[in-house]
């Protein structure tokens, strides 16, 4: 990965209408990065995705790639590729044709075309079923054939459209896994579309996270789970815990808040932050909670009643009123000590480390 | 008494259904059968067995010209047909428009018509038009029957055709007239061969509206009327009859298996149904 800019969104928006599907959204996509866009259906992501890759043309704003700009340049001379969602495998071809299709216009000798369909199909560990008929192959196949199929273009980017959520649990898991690598070994940038936030933070350099056609975090996967920039984005990544705080104080990057239960707090300064009227949003995620055990004690702990409790197979879900908080508290915990056994009712002393509380825009 | 009542439907139905079929194609039946019994008028019992009617066709210049003028209104209305038909069935399954439901209904709308009103209004419109009675006209009437039956094969041959897959082929380099080359074409060409043959059959022996609308020269279903006047002749008419039953089933057959390969191409379930 480098730090030269492989795709600039600068200011785009895509309108229908009196809708906006993508609202003045702007990134820049490293090269050789694996960047995903993140978000519920209708965030605006597989609209920015068909943009970058020509099938959509934005109302404003503009769209480079590699340096040069896109405006006018239809999708069959732009440097990307794409795995389609439904995979859109030619279905009266088989599985070389459907390798070697765009290599056909590239009018390159038998033998060379023959040699980089063969290693684009062994790169996707599909050597040996260049014969197999499109119609002969399973969920996960088709997807590699769809894969070979874009890579063997050798693009500068690779989009990929919710390539995994056709597939079942454990072999998304797995593509998961393989994709990575993939990206990792040939260098390509991807640029992945999911709603899925296991898929992005599993895969992703940097993920973007999208609400209503906006773009409201651009980090690395810890950053955004860690040190979502508000509720929304804090809320689509997973459990959190949030509890109303009072600002104290405000220094060069940081704001002191105060909570009935955490007491004060140093915190980093959120970035999207309007200090009106003097409150913010303190969340832990459910996980940073640790139960203490008898007389183990904690520098920083709160105190509560389990309330109720949920067993996940490895981790037990409680549910913990503390004395002062608006809302009970989420607890993830590990099963190997005994958390599933903690009655509901029971006295319950929770540790916490102050770094990570995050203070968020509301 | 439910009971006996069931069990005698359970062993009569077969029975019925196969007086059924009986009726409706033992008529059918007996046309081959006559045609080759040594015999001019079609009675029972046979006479003996003869390819003379058959052999009699063969001669007969007035009824080659016929078949020639069917042949070539049945191209034409096939082509016309399938043509309109390939832009109607896409608009219908790949587009959504205000009025999409009136015109699809509207176009199937000649299935259900009575064909002699049709026949008599086009008739009509033609004649205001100042268009003579040909060939022509015939075909022009034919298109419109034919449309119909070119939207269904055309139309279940489209639907279902993943707009992804001619995005996939731009974005592997190729052009709007390459893609249409290398993935429309090759995917609903059994679907719009299907279409030609249907229209064709349709057309080939299509007599209400060929007869009000053609001029001096006649189509074969026209002549073959003409020559039911003279009982001398019925036999050979029974000769031509079983002709074009054997080609209609054969072009309608395959018609059906190719729409049904059509079908069977564009299914691209994306693994979900695998």
């Amino acid at each position: 990965m480098s730090d030269r800019p492989m795709i600039e969104v600068r200011d785009v928006t895509r309108s229908y209408g009196n809708f906006k599907a993508l609202d003045n959204a702007s990134l820049t996509i490293r090269e050789g990065e694996f960047f995903s866009l993140l978000g519920p259906s209708g965030c605006g992501k597989t609209t920015l995705l068909r943009m970058i890759a020509g099938f959509d043309t934005p109302t404003n704003g503009a769209i480079l790639i590699d340096g040069q700009k896109m405006a006018g340049i239809p999708a069959n001379r732009r440097p990307t590729n794409m795995v389609f969602q439904s995979y859109a495998i030619f279905p009266h071809l088989n599985v070389e044709q459907n390798v070697g299709y765009g290599l056909k216009r590239l009018r390159l000798e038998k033998a060379e075309e023959k040699r980089r369909v063969d290693e684009a199909l062994a790169q996707v560990e599909l050597g040996g079923l260049g014969r197999r008929g499109a119609g002969e192959l399973s969920g996960g196949q088709r997807q590699r054939v769809a894969l070979a199929r874009a890579l063997v273009m050798r693009p500068k980017v690779l989009l990929l459209d919710e390539p995994l959520s056709a597939l079942d649990k454990k072999l998304r898991e797995q593509m998961q896994v393989e994709l990575r690598h993939l990206q990792q070994s040939v260098g390509i940038t991807f640029v992945l579309v999911t709603h899925d936030q296991y898929e992005a933070l599993a895969m992703s350099d940097r993920i973007a996270v999208m609400f209503g056609g906006r773009i409201a975090q651009v980090d690395t996967p810890k950053q955004v789970y860690q040190r979502p920039v508000n509720r929304q984005v804090a809320d689509f990544l997973g459990g959190m815990n949030f509890v109303r705080a009072r600002i104290v104080g405000e220094a060069e990057g940081h704001i002191v808040v105060d909570t009935p239960g955490f007491g004060q707090v140093r915190a980093e300064r959120p970035r999207q932050f309007a200090p009106s009227n003097g409150s913010a949003t303190l969340g832990i995620r459910p996980e940073r909670l640790r139960v203490l055990w008898d007389e183990e004690t904690a520098k920083h702990q709160v105190s509560g009643t389990v309330v109720d409790r949920h067993y996940f197979g490895e981790i037990t879900h409680l549910v913990v009123e503390i004395p002062g908080f608006e809302a009970p508290l989420s607890v993830t915990e590990t099963n190997n000590f005994g958390a599933d056994d903690i009655p509901v009712g029971a006295p319950i002393r929770l540790a916490y480390d102050p770094d990570a509380l995050v203070a968020m825009a509301d | 008494m439910n009971a006996v009542l069931r069990r005698a439907a359970i062993n009569w139905l077969p029975a019925y259904a196969a007086l059924y079929i009986l009726f409706l194609y033992g008529p059918v039946l007996l046309l081959p059968l006559f045609s080759v019994n040594d015999s001019a008028t079609p009675t029972l019992p046979f006479a003996g067995f003869t390819w003379k009617w058959y052999e009699q066709l063969w001669g007969n210049r007035e009824m080659i010209n016929a078949a020639w003028n069917s042949v070539r209104v049945g191209l034409a209305a096939a082509i016309l047909s399938t043509v309109l038909g390939i832009c109607g069935a896409r608009a219908v399954t790949r587009y959504r428009f205000a009025g999409k439901r009136a015109m699809s209904g509207l176009i199937m709308a000649p299935l259900v018509l009575p064909e002699i009103i049709v026949a008599i209004s086009l008739l009509l419109v033609l004649l205001a038009f100042g268009m003579s009675l040909s060939l022509v006209t015939v075909t022009l009437g034919h298109v419109l029957i034919c449309l119909p039956y070119s939207m269904v094969v055309l139309m279940s041959g489209f639907e279902g055709f993943d707009r992804s897959l001619e995005e996939a082929s731009a974005d592997l380099g190729e052009t709007a007239f390459g893609t249409f080359r290398r993935v429309t074409l090759p995917m609903v060409a059994p679907a719009i061969l299907a279409s030609l043959l249907v229209s064709f059959t349709i057309s080939f022996d299509e007599f209400i509206v060929a007869f009000f609308l053609s001029g001096t020269d006649p189509t074969l279903p026209i002549y073959i009327w003409g020559q039911l006047r003279f009982a001398s002749r019925l036999p050979a008419v029974l000769a031509l009859g079983t002709i074009m039953l054997i080609g209609s089933f054969l072009l309608v057959t395959i018609a059906e298996l190719l729409r049904r390969r059509a079908v069977a191409r564009t299914k691209t379930d994306g693994g979900l149904f695998v």
